[in-house]
C-alpha cells in the first residue's frame, strides 16, 4: 500500500471536523476538571466530617478506573435511569469529571506546597476564609501548579480519542470513519496522528517554557 | 507611662493607664509527654515591654502562639486587654468564636521567617488586611501604609516585591505590616534570628523606637541580649515552659539568682 496524496487532501477536510471537535472536547473537559477539581481540593481541606472521605474516594475511583468504563457507564448505563445526553456532552462530562480527580490533587499539592508561614500570617492578620483563598494562598499555590496542569491537559487532549468509541466524531473517529468507507486506512489514521502533533508539539513546548519561568521566579 | 503625642499615634489604646494587657492563668501545653507550657501564670501591664529569653525549645515562641490563637492550650485561661482569648477546661476542645477573633484582633505579629505574602509588593502587603479586615477605604489604607513604610524607613521600597528586598528589609516591611492593623499588643518571635549579621541592626532600630515611642504592649522573644537590656521594662527567663526567674534588665543581667539563668547568659555571651 503507497501514500496517495490526492486521496490524503480529499480526506483532510473531513479530519480538520474532527480536530476542531477535540479541541472543544478539550476546552470544555479542561473547564470541567479546573473547577469541579478545585471545589473538590477546597471541600476536602476544610475536613468537613462526613464529604471529606467521600470526596476521598471519588479521587480514588476517578484515578483507578479507566476512563473507557466510565465513558460507556455514563454512555449505556445512564440511559436507563433517563438521564440522555448527546455523545458529545457525555464525553465531555466524563472526560472532565475524570481529570478532575487529578486536577484536584494537584490543587491538593499546590495548596500543601503553600509554607505554613503563610497560613499563620493570614491567621495572624485575621484575614477570612474568602481572603485566605482567593488573595494569599491559591495565587501562590497556582505557581507550582501551572506547568502540571499543563501536563495533564495534553493528555486529556490525547486520551479524548478514547470518547471516539462512545460514537463522538472527534478527530480518531472521524478518521476511522473515512477509512472504513474507502477501505484505506494509511492516509487517514497518519494524517490524524499528525494533526495530534501539530497541536501537541508546540502545547509541549509552552508548557516547558512555563516549568522553567515558574522555577526561577522561586 | 507618658503619652506621647507624636503626630503619629501607632496604638488606639488611649489612656496610659496602667491596666493588665496580658493575663495567663494556669495555661499548660503538652505534646505527647513533651510538657511545653507548665501552669504558667504571667500578667503584663499595658504599655509594658517585656524581653523573653530562654534556651531554645523551653516553649517561647509556643506563648507567643498562644496569644496569637495559632496554639491552642491544653487548659488554662488567656486575657488580653480585659477579654478572654482562651477559656480553656482540661479536656475540652475550645472551639474558635467571633469573640476569639475580635479579641485576637488587639494583637500584632511578627515572625522570625517574615512570612510576607511573596506575590504581594511591600505596600499591598500593609494594605491587605486594614482594607480587608477593618474595613478601611483602600485609600486611607495606603495612606496609612504609606507613613508606616516611612516609619520603617522603606518609603522607596513600597512597590517592591518580597523577593527584591533585603532579609532585614522584608523583616520591616512584616513589621509595618502588623502596625498597619493598630494592635495593642505586638509580639515579636526572634525576630533577627533569620537575619545576616549585618542586617540585624536596622530591625533592632525600628523595635526600639516603638519600644520607647509607643505605648504599645510588647513581648519579645529575643538572643540579643545587649537589646533586650537596652529596651525592655522587664525580663523573664524561660527554661522548661515556665518562668524561672523574672525582674528588671539590670537585675537579671547583672545579679542573676537563678544558676540556670547565669549558665544561659554566660552562654549567650560566650557566642
Ligand atoms: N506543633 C508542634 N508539635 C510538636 N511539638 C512542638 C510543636 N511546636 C513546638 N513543639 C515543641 O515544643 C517545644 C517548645 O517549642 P517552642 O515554643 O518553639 O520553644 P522555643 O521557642 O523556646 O525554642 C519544643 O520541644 C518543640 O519541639
Ligand atoms: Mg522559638
Amino acid at each position: 500500500m503507497t501514500w496517495d496524496n490526492e486521496f490524503a487532501m480529499s480526506v483532510l477536510p473531513e479530519l480538520l471536523q474532527g480536530l476542531v471537535v477535540t479541541v472543544k472536547l478539550t476546552l470544555c473537559g479542561i473547564s470541567i476538571a479546573l473547577i469541579v477539581g478545585l471545589i473538590a481540593a477546597v471541600l476536602r481541606f476544610q475536613k468537613i466530617p462526613v464529604l471529606a472521605p467521600v470526596l476521598g474516594f471519588y479521587v480514588q475511583f476517578m484515578r483507578g478506573t479507566p476512563l473507557l468504563i466510565q465513558a460507556y457507564v455514563a454512555f449505556f448505563v445512564l440511559p436507563q435511569y433517563g438521564i440522555t445526553l448527546s455523545p458529545f456532552v457525555t464525553g465531555v462530562i466524563v472526560i472532565g469529571l475524570n481529570y478532575s480527580a487529578y486536577t484536584a490533587e494537584v490543587y491538593r499539592a499546590g495548596i500543601e506546597g503553600v509554607p505554613t508561614g503563610q497560613w499563620e500570617a493570614v491567621a495572624a492578620l485575621g484575614l477570612g476564609a474568602r481572603r485566605k483563598w482567593l488573595r494569599i494562598i491559591l495565587p501562590q499555590a497556582v505557581r507550582t501548579m501551572v506547568p502540571v496542569l499543563g501536563n495533564y491537559f495534553l493528555q486529556m487532549f490525547k486520551d479524548s480519542a478514547i470518547l471516539s468509541a462512545i460514537t463522538v466524531v472527534e478527530l480518531l473517529a472521524a478518521a476511522m470513519k473515512v477509512g472504513g468507507n474507502s477501505f484505506r486506512y494509511l492516509e487517514p489514521l497518519t494524517l490524524a496522528g499528525l494533526l495530534f502533533m501539530i497541536i501537541s508539539f508546540p502545547a509541549s513546548l509552552l508548557i516547558r517554557r512555563l516549568e522553567r519561568r515558574f522555577a526561577t521566579t522561586h | 507611662m507618658p503619652q506621647h503625642t507624636d503626630s503619629f499615634s501607632l496604638s488606639n489604646v488611649d489612656q496610659p493607664t496602667r491596666n493588665v494587657e496580658i493575663e495567663f492563668n494556669g495555661v499548660s501545653k503538652s505534646w505527647g509527654e513533651n510538657h511545653v507550657l507548665r501552669d504558667l501564670n504571667l500578667s503584663v501591664t499595658a504599655g509594658e515591654k517585656v524581653s523573653i529569653i530562654g534556651p531554645s525549645g523551653s516553649g517561647k515562641t509556643t506563648i507567643l502562639r498562644v496569644l496569637m490563637t495559632l496554639e491552642t492550650p491544653d487548659v488554662g485561661v488567656v486575657s488580653v486587654g480585659g477579654d478572654i482569648l482562651w477559656d480553656v477546661k482540661a479536656g475540652v476542645k475550645p472551639k474558635e468564636t467571633k469573640k476569639m477573633r475580635a479579641t485576637r484582633r488587639k494583637v500584632g505579629m511578627v515572625f522570625q521567617q517574615f512570612n510576607l505574602f511573596p506575590h504581594m509588593t511591600a505596600l499591598q502587603n500593609v494594605i491587605e488586611a486594614p482594607i480587608h479586615v477593618l474595613g478601611l477605604p483602600k485609600k486611607e489604607a495606603e495612606e496609612r501604609a504609606v507613613e508606616l513604610l516611612g516609619l520603617v524607613g522603606l518609603k522607596n521600597h513600597m512597590s517592591h516585591m518580597p523577593h527584591q528586598l533585603s532579609g532585614g528589609q522584608q523583616q520591616r516591611v512584616a513589621i509595618a505590616r502588623a502596625l498597619a492593623m493598630r494592635p495593642r499588643v505586638m509580639l515579636f518571635d526572634e525576630p533577627t534570628s533569620a537575619l545576616d549579621p549585618e542586617l540585624i541592626g536596622e530591625v533592632l532600630g525600628v523595635i526600639r523606637q516603638l519600644a520607647t515611642t509607643t505605648d504599645m504592649t510588647m513581648l519579645m522573644v529575643t538572643h540579643e541580649m545587649r537589646f533586650a537590656q537596652d529596651i525592655s521594662d522587664r525580663v523573664l527567663m524561660f527554661d522548661k515552659g515556665a518562668v524561672i526567674e523574672q525582674g528588671p534588665p539590670d537585675q537579671i543581667f547583672a545579679s542573676p539568682e537563678h544558676e540556670r539563668t547565669r549558665r544561659f547568659l554566660s552562654m549567650m555571651l560566650d557566642r
